[in-house]
């Protein structure tokens, strides 16, 4: 009994402890100067990437090193819209989750042929044909990219209202707007990766990536399962590189498409951070950040130093960060284990209770 | 009408032919036993049944309907449950959370019905201690009845045994057998491919010789280990 409530403890303080730093991060606009604001914007974007990513790797047994293909669709998607048919960014950003979901489709009608290492390479592929497809589209931009037409953001709808309730500029209402906008996705991808994974479908989903064979054996549909997440991760994807390049203003095929930013460094997190966890991506999305800031001016000697702490945590600390203060402190923030009833709870001595 | 059946099921791995024109019924409430040699095709055999792969020709049918093209996930989802020859558990899930995911998935149960029925497996199957651990770290005996306990909880009405009393010391192999015998005793269809001859036989009532992919002899056990042909394939004895 003491285990459930344990677990049921855990489970209201943790949603109790997101919600207080959610209203904490909502109001921090109202008295952090706007250089804070923008720095939160850039690790909660990498949040919503990481927690995507963490979903396909750490519970689906997806490696896909293409993630980047989804950012770059939805950036594109959302400049498009507001480039080409005059949209409001905000449609464009919602436009933006649903092109890079129905072009998920193909991709994964492609590569869910091939398995594993040859898995990645081809979503890997897949991001770079994307990429020289996308250079090639003159009107907006071809290779050498297109910036949004000027206060494109700042007329977006919400910004005014920002505007005159925190007396601010324009472009500080305007990355008050999209900060908050990544904050609500940040959210909105946690619960509802909580949500899913202790669904019955996360259930399956768990079965499917510790072992195909016998999930197929106890009526789980990989494909099926595998596709799901792939097709959401891609939306939340699409949506969150559609924010990230509305806030910089400014696409390039490269920047949109770069492997580096939106994969290898999500994997990082995530890898750092603790996969197949939760509080994990989260955790990772912080300390990259912090370490991008303290290493930033000394050029490549800060990928070599993210590298050596990367090999550190395989080889010392091989669930991350969360797993190792999870398993110094007994702690465990959002669990998704499935408890068994009381009945069968047992003693310490291992006698059914 | 027979629960399962096979008609001139065959296999081939290249020139290799794995299952030869094979042909039985199981009775509902049947339990029947297959031995062979090492190499006889025997799992192979089961990884026809529940559809893990295909045949190159002949047909299984499953209360009397041809399921041959089905998948894996829709025979279990129509009554074939399976143990693996080498433990196969859900090793990041605990051993409760292995049966939830057949529950929820093979017997599409809902939550409250999944988790009572999950409780009553593993007090059957004598899991209840260990229902919260990690399915990874079980012993060998604990694999065994977890693979037993997951193709039960999907709800069965023919249940495939591979080589479950494999490894076991004799103590073990007993306590496993009494489970058997149980699900057995409750109606549920049984296939057991086993070396274990003297476990075999405490619950089966017919065996199936098997012999380079080929149905060499079908009879009561009795039958069987007279044959001096089957003494002689199987047993090492001389005709």
């Amino acid at each position: 009994m003491t285990q459930i409530s344990n677990l049921t403890q855990s489970r209201s303080f943790s949603f109790a402890l997101i919600a207080l730093l959610a209203v904490v991060m909502a109001l921090l606009p109202f008295f952090a100067p706007r250089a804070v604001v923008q720095d939160l914007f850039m690790i909660l974007a990498l949040t919503v990437l990481a927690l995507n990513w963490n979903m396909l790797a750490g519970f689906a047994g997806l490696v896909s090193v293409g993630q980047q293909a989804f950012v770059g669709i939805g950036a594109y998607t959302a400049f498009a819209g507001v480039i080409l048919y005059g949209l409001d960014p905000l449609t464009g950003v919602l436009i933006a989750g649903i092109v890079a979901m129905v072009l998920s489709i193909p991709v994964a009608f492609f590569t869910f042929r091939l398995n594993g290492a040859y898995f990645a390479i081809a979503t890997w592929v897949v991001a770079d044909i994307l990429r020289l497809a996308f250079s090639q589209w003159k009107a907006v931009g071809g290779g050498t990219g297109t910036s949004l037409p000027k206060g494109t953001t700042k007329d977006m709808l919400g910004v005014q209202a920002i505007k005159d309730a925190l007396d601010v500029s324009s472009a500080a209402a305007a990355d008050t707007m999209l900060y908050w906008l990544v904050l609500a996705l940040a959210l909105v991808t946690l619960v509802a990766s909580y949500m899913f994974l202790r669904s019955r479908m996360g259930l399956g989903l768990q079965a499917i990536r510790d072992n195909v064979n016998a999930a197929r054996s106890v009526g789980v549909d990989p494909l099926r399962l595998k596709a799901l997440v792939f097709l959401l991760t891609a939306f939340g994807t699409g949506i969150c590189g559609a924010l990230i390049f509305l806030q910089l203003g400014r696409i390039t095929p490269n920047s949109a498409f770069a492997v580096t930013d939106w994969t290898a460094f999500v994997i990082f997190i995530v890898v750092i951070g603790g996969i197949g966890t939760l509080p994990g991506p989260i955790i990772g999305a912080v300390v990259f950040y912090i370490l991008k800031r303290l290493l930033s001016d000394y050029g490549s000697v800060y990928l070599i130093v993210l590298g050596l702490i990367g090999i550190a945590i395989m080889l010392f600390a091989r669930r991350g960060l969360w797993g190792m203060l999870k398993e110094r402190t007994g702690f465990d923030l959002l669990p998704l284990s499935h408890r068994p009833p009381a009945a069968v709870q047992t003693t310490k001595e291992g006698a059914l209770t | 009408m027979p629960i399962l059946s096979l008609r001139n099921v065959s296999k081939n791995f290249g020139a290799l032919k794995v299952t030869d024109d094979v042909t039985f019924d199981l009775d509902a409430g049947q339990a029947l036993g297959i031995i062979g040699p090492n190499g006889a095709g025997k799992s192979t055999l089961f990884n026809l049944i529940t559809g893990n792969i295909r045949p190159n020709a002949g047909q299984v049918f499953l209360d009397g309907v041809d399921v041959t093209q089905q998948s894996p996930m829709d025979r279990c989802r129509s009554g074939v449950g399976r143990s693996f020859q080498i433990p196969q558990p859900f090793g990041h899930l605990s051993v409760y959370e292995n049966l939830l995911v057949a529950a929820r998935f093979g017997a599409q149960l809902s939550a409250a019905e999944a988790e009572a029925r999950c409780m009553e497996i593993l007090r059957q199957t004598g899991l209840a201690a260990s229902a919260g651990k990690p399915s990874g770290g079980l012993s060998l005996l604990s694999r065994k009845r977890l693979e037993l306990a997951r193709a039960m909880a999907t709800n069965p009405r023919v249940i495939l045994l591979d080589e479950i009393a494999g490894g076991l010391t004799e103590g073990e192999c007993g306590e496993l057998v009494d489970t058997i015998k149980g699900i057995h005793a409750s109606g549920t269809a049984i296939i057991w491919i086993e070396h274990v001859l003297h476990a075999l036989t405490r619950v089966v009532e017919k065996l199936l010789v098997l012999n380079f992919g080929r149905v060499l002899m079908i009879g009561t056990p009795a039958e069987v280990m007279a044959s001096d042909q089957v003494r002689e394939i199987y047993l090492g004895a001389e005709a």
